[in-house]
């Protein structure tokens, strides 16, 4: 295939549509806009559906409702419409109703820096809705890896039955690169009944149950509150746990499947650079430079930000001298590396609304090194 | 073999530079190369001042901002005045010259070219962009003049493919006097 | 319990717990008679609700049903009958629900006019947290928030979603669950978004709070309160005050959404 010149955004778009969604609900807000309006330009031709709702939180209920109908769904914002989601991100848990959520970080916290990259909403896409829920967590570092993750954030919503994020930021979702659309690429759907009786949400063994669409025969109750198998409410201890427990090992037992990590000169390293997102994309190129000069630094590339990589980091804990974690917010993947290793951790932060420099990331790595 | 070569164009609002970057990554990209384009957003878009970068490579392009750009093009004295110090000592910084009248302070070789001129001349001054890709691409001699051809073709608004090629090889012309004296 | 309603509704769920006298029960009924009167097929029809006491009903009836968040019941159901428009939608939430934390969306689902059959059950009272006032909760009357009196002037709802464009939008009250079932019917029948709103009787906390007597009491007190439409118009907002007007406020043939966006191709 040729390649293009193509936008984050764009990209993005692209992936979706491989990836089979037919169906987009959105509120415009920069950064993230040109996903609406590509959507709103490519789903009418494909017999897809593109709606532009009243506000985010409209936008993510008309995700989940199409999605119940057996469609793949998304809808894309940043920052302050993330926040207003919140709520439908936890009933999309529990209902487990595969959906996409594309945020494209920008400045924040409120209105922020509408125009400016950051890596500020690390920790909200993990824990931003109430109550212990799971959730995926993909970060794209280039144009390229922007389709790529958004055709995986698809089929893991479809294979575990959760909402999966995507966390863009202002720089990879504006920026134009080069890309190649990949060949033969992997559509997961998801698993429906296949006749006999229905029990939406009993385990099969798999962990994860057979989902019916509406309208296909299934008759069945789908509820934000805490329910049985049957999915009708229950208020019995018992119930609550087993289901919880079911939701929240979902992404522990799929873990290898969902857990997308890349290693650079991790063979002999002494220091390793744990980076994501558009600060990848510094560090790399700090990492490259220093290795010329013989210095020993390795990099992981966290494509998957959650569930988080602990025994990936774990294990470097134990071979390398220093860690160095880059990111465009106050240490929040650096308190987490924090938690799986006893070596020092250097945060590299930056928050004034710019992408960070390679030169940061170096002196950071050379520090107390001969 | 180009290891990494950055390019920024700064201007107004409404000179169509972010345009220009973008049609020069397309080129590039048409070219065989890896290219990175990105701009400033904000007030930018809305007439007030405008950036737009560009970076080629044969190989990957790891950082996708420029750092220390190799060309540097500026289209008001404002962006001259703002971005110049950031140009490789080495580097080149094209400007307008009938706009930037004050090009002290660098140590980076300075070439004038009166673009808008050029493009007043052409008949329509939103074509200063084109010329400036003209320009830019006999300096750098890093795309193939054909293949910049191509990307303008497939950008420009149809029924002004004549304007257009002209104002382009205005700008191959101008830019390459000054490469050849 | 009638064969219509225990034919649409989910046995081993009942009883419901909703409280003796309470009117969304009467209304519920309602729904599946007029669903039933349609000769819709349950397989191909949904019921969507939102939180609160109306909002439980969901689970009551034998259809595909989504019990979603407080006030997004219609959201969720613009997104079902936009990815769907073969399945036959309905909306069933309360004044709390629909009206304050809802109120945008209903808004906007009737200026869409998107092909949904949406019925507000109003008793004027938020009853699942206690007896809070509501957006409907007329002026001066007593709830758990409004110890001295409601001091907000009341929403009118039915109106409100006549003007945004709705194309059937009616009134009635548990007393009129006759009409209630016609106006379901008429509603679903007219391509659009159509509104039913339902004064209804909380008598637990409205009722009692407000010494309204019992439920058969409540619903004797619509009957009294109930101007019909064509009457109102001959009556001065002071005569009006403390009644609610009833019958279809709007019918029009309008465009409906869902085929306009299936219609959209470049």
């Amino acid at each position: 295939m040729r390649a293009r010149l193509i936008q984050g955004n764009e990209a993005c778009v692209e992936g979706a549509i491989t990836a089979g969604c037919r169906f987009f609900a959105g509120y415009p807000i920069t950064p993230s806009s040109e996903i609406a309006e590509l959507m709103s330009l490519k789903l009418p031709e494909l017999g897809g559906v593109f709606i532009q709702m009243e506000d985010e939180i409209a936008s993510i209920s008309a995700i989940i409702g199409a999605s119940l109908t057996g469609k793949k769904a998304m809808t894309a914002t940043s920052g302050p419409g993330f926040s207003l989601m919140q709520e439908n991100i936890g009933f999309a848990s529990i209902t487990e109703t595969p959906v996409v959520i594309v945020n494209v970080q920008r400045g924040g916290p409120s209105t922020g820096r509408p125009t400016s990259p950051s890596q500020g909403d690390v920790m909200q896409a993990r824990w931003g809705t109430h109550g212990d829920h799971p959730v995926v967590v993909y970060c794209p570092t280039s144009v390229q890896e922007t389709f790529e993750l958004t055709v995986e954030s698809f089929n893991t919503a479809e294979m575990l039955r959760v909402p999966v994020i995507l966390l863009s930021d202002e720089v990879i979702a504006h920026m134009r690169e080069r890309f190649v659309p990949p060949e033969n690429i992997r559509v997961i759907d998801r698993k429906r009944p296949s006749g006999g009786d229905y029990i939406p949400f009993a385990d099969d063994g798999s962990g994860v149950p057979p989902m019916a669409d509406f309208g296909s025969g299934y008759r069945y109750h789908v509820t934000g509150l805490i329910h049985d198998e049957t999915g009708f409410p229950s208020e019995d201890p018992e119930v609550q746990r087993k289901l919880l427990e079911r939701l929240m090992n979902k992404t522990e037992r799929y873990r290898d499947e969902i857990t997308f990590v890349d290693e650079y000169h991790t063979e002999d390293m002494d220091i390793c650079v744990i980076s994501y997102g558009s600060s990848f994309r510094s560090s790399i190129h700090a990492v490259n430079e220093l290795r010329k000069k013989g210095v020993k630094v390795g990099c992981l590339k966290l494509k998957t930000l959650w569930p988080f990589p602990g025994e990936k980091v774990k294990e470097v804990g134990e071979t390398v001298k220093k860690i160095v974690v880059p990111e465009l917010n106050f240490g929040q993947i650096g308190d987490e590396v924090r938690k799986y290793t006893h070596i020092p951790v250097i945060g590299v932060n930056r928050y004034d609304g710019n992408l960070m420099r390679p030169e940061e990331i170096k002196n950071a790595i050379l520090e107390g090194v001969n | 073999m180009i290891d990494r070569y950055e390019m920024r164009l700064a201007g107004s609002g409404g000179q169509g530079l972010i345009l220009a970057g973008v049609i020069l990554a397309e080129a590039a990209v048409l070219d065989g190369k890896n290219a990175v384009q990105s701009q400033s957003y904000g007030a930018a878009s809305r007439g007030g001042a405008s950036m737009s970068e560009v970076i080629i490579s044969d190989g990957e392009i790891l950082y996708p901002k420029a750092l220390n750009p190799d060309l540097f093009l500026a289209m008001t004295q404002q962006a001259f005045d703002h971005y110049s110090a950031d140009v490789k000592d080495d580097g080149l910084i094209v400007v307008d010259s009938e706009l930037v009248k004050d090009t002290s302070g660098v140590d980076s070789e300075v070439i004038g070219i009166p673009i808008i001129h050029i493009a007043r001349n052409l008949g329509k001054v939103i074509v200063a962009n084109i010329v400036a890709i003209g320009i830019i691409t006999s300096l750098t001699g890093l795309i193939d003049k054909k293949t910049v051809e191509q990307a303008v073709l497939a950008r420009v608004p149809k029924g002004t493919e004549k304007l257009n090629r002209s104002a382009l090889n205005a700008g191959f012309e101008a830019g390459d006097k000054e490469v050849n004296g | 319990m009638s064969g219509i309603v225990r034919e649409y509704m989910r046995e081993s769920k009942l009883p419901h717990l909703l409280c003796p006298g309470c009117g969304h029960g009467a209304i519920m009924s309602a729904l599946v008679r007029a669903i039933h009167e349609l000769g819709l097929e349950k397989d191909k029809t949904v019921v969507v609700s939102g939180i609160g006491c109306a909002g439980r009903s969901s689970s009551y009836m034998d259809f595909n049903t989504l019990h979603t968040t407080h006030g997004r019941a219609l959201a969720f159901a613009t997104g079902i009958k936009l990815a769907d428009p073969s399945l036959n939608v309905f909306v069933f939430m309360g004044d709390g629900d629909g009206a304050a934390i809802g109120g945008n969306h209903l808004l906007h689902s009737a200026r869409r006019n998107i092909d949904i059959t949406a019925i507000i059950s109003n008793n004027s009272i938020y009853g699942m947290t206690g007896g809070q006032y509501s957006p409907t909760t007329p002026e001066g009357f007593l709830a758990s928030t409004s110890p001295y009196g409601n001091p907000e002037p009341p929403l009118q709802i039915a109106e409100t979603v006549a003007s945004a464009g709705a194309s059937y939008v009616a009134r009635w009250s548990v007393f009129h669950i006759k009409q209630v079932i016609r106006s379901i019917k008429e509603g679903f029948e007219t391509r659009g978004f159509s509104l039913i709103e339902v004064i209804s009787q909380c008598p637990t906390y409205f009722g009692r709070r407000n010494r309204l007597g019992s439920p058969s009491r409540m619903i004797l007190w619509q009957k009294e309160n109930s101007v019909p439409i064509k009457k109102s118009m001959e009556m001065s907002e002071e005569e009006l005050s403390g009644k609610f007007v009833v019958g279809v406020i709007a019918r029009r043939d309008r465009e409906e959404l869902t085929r306009k966006i299936y219609s959209l191709r470049g």
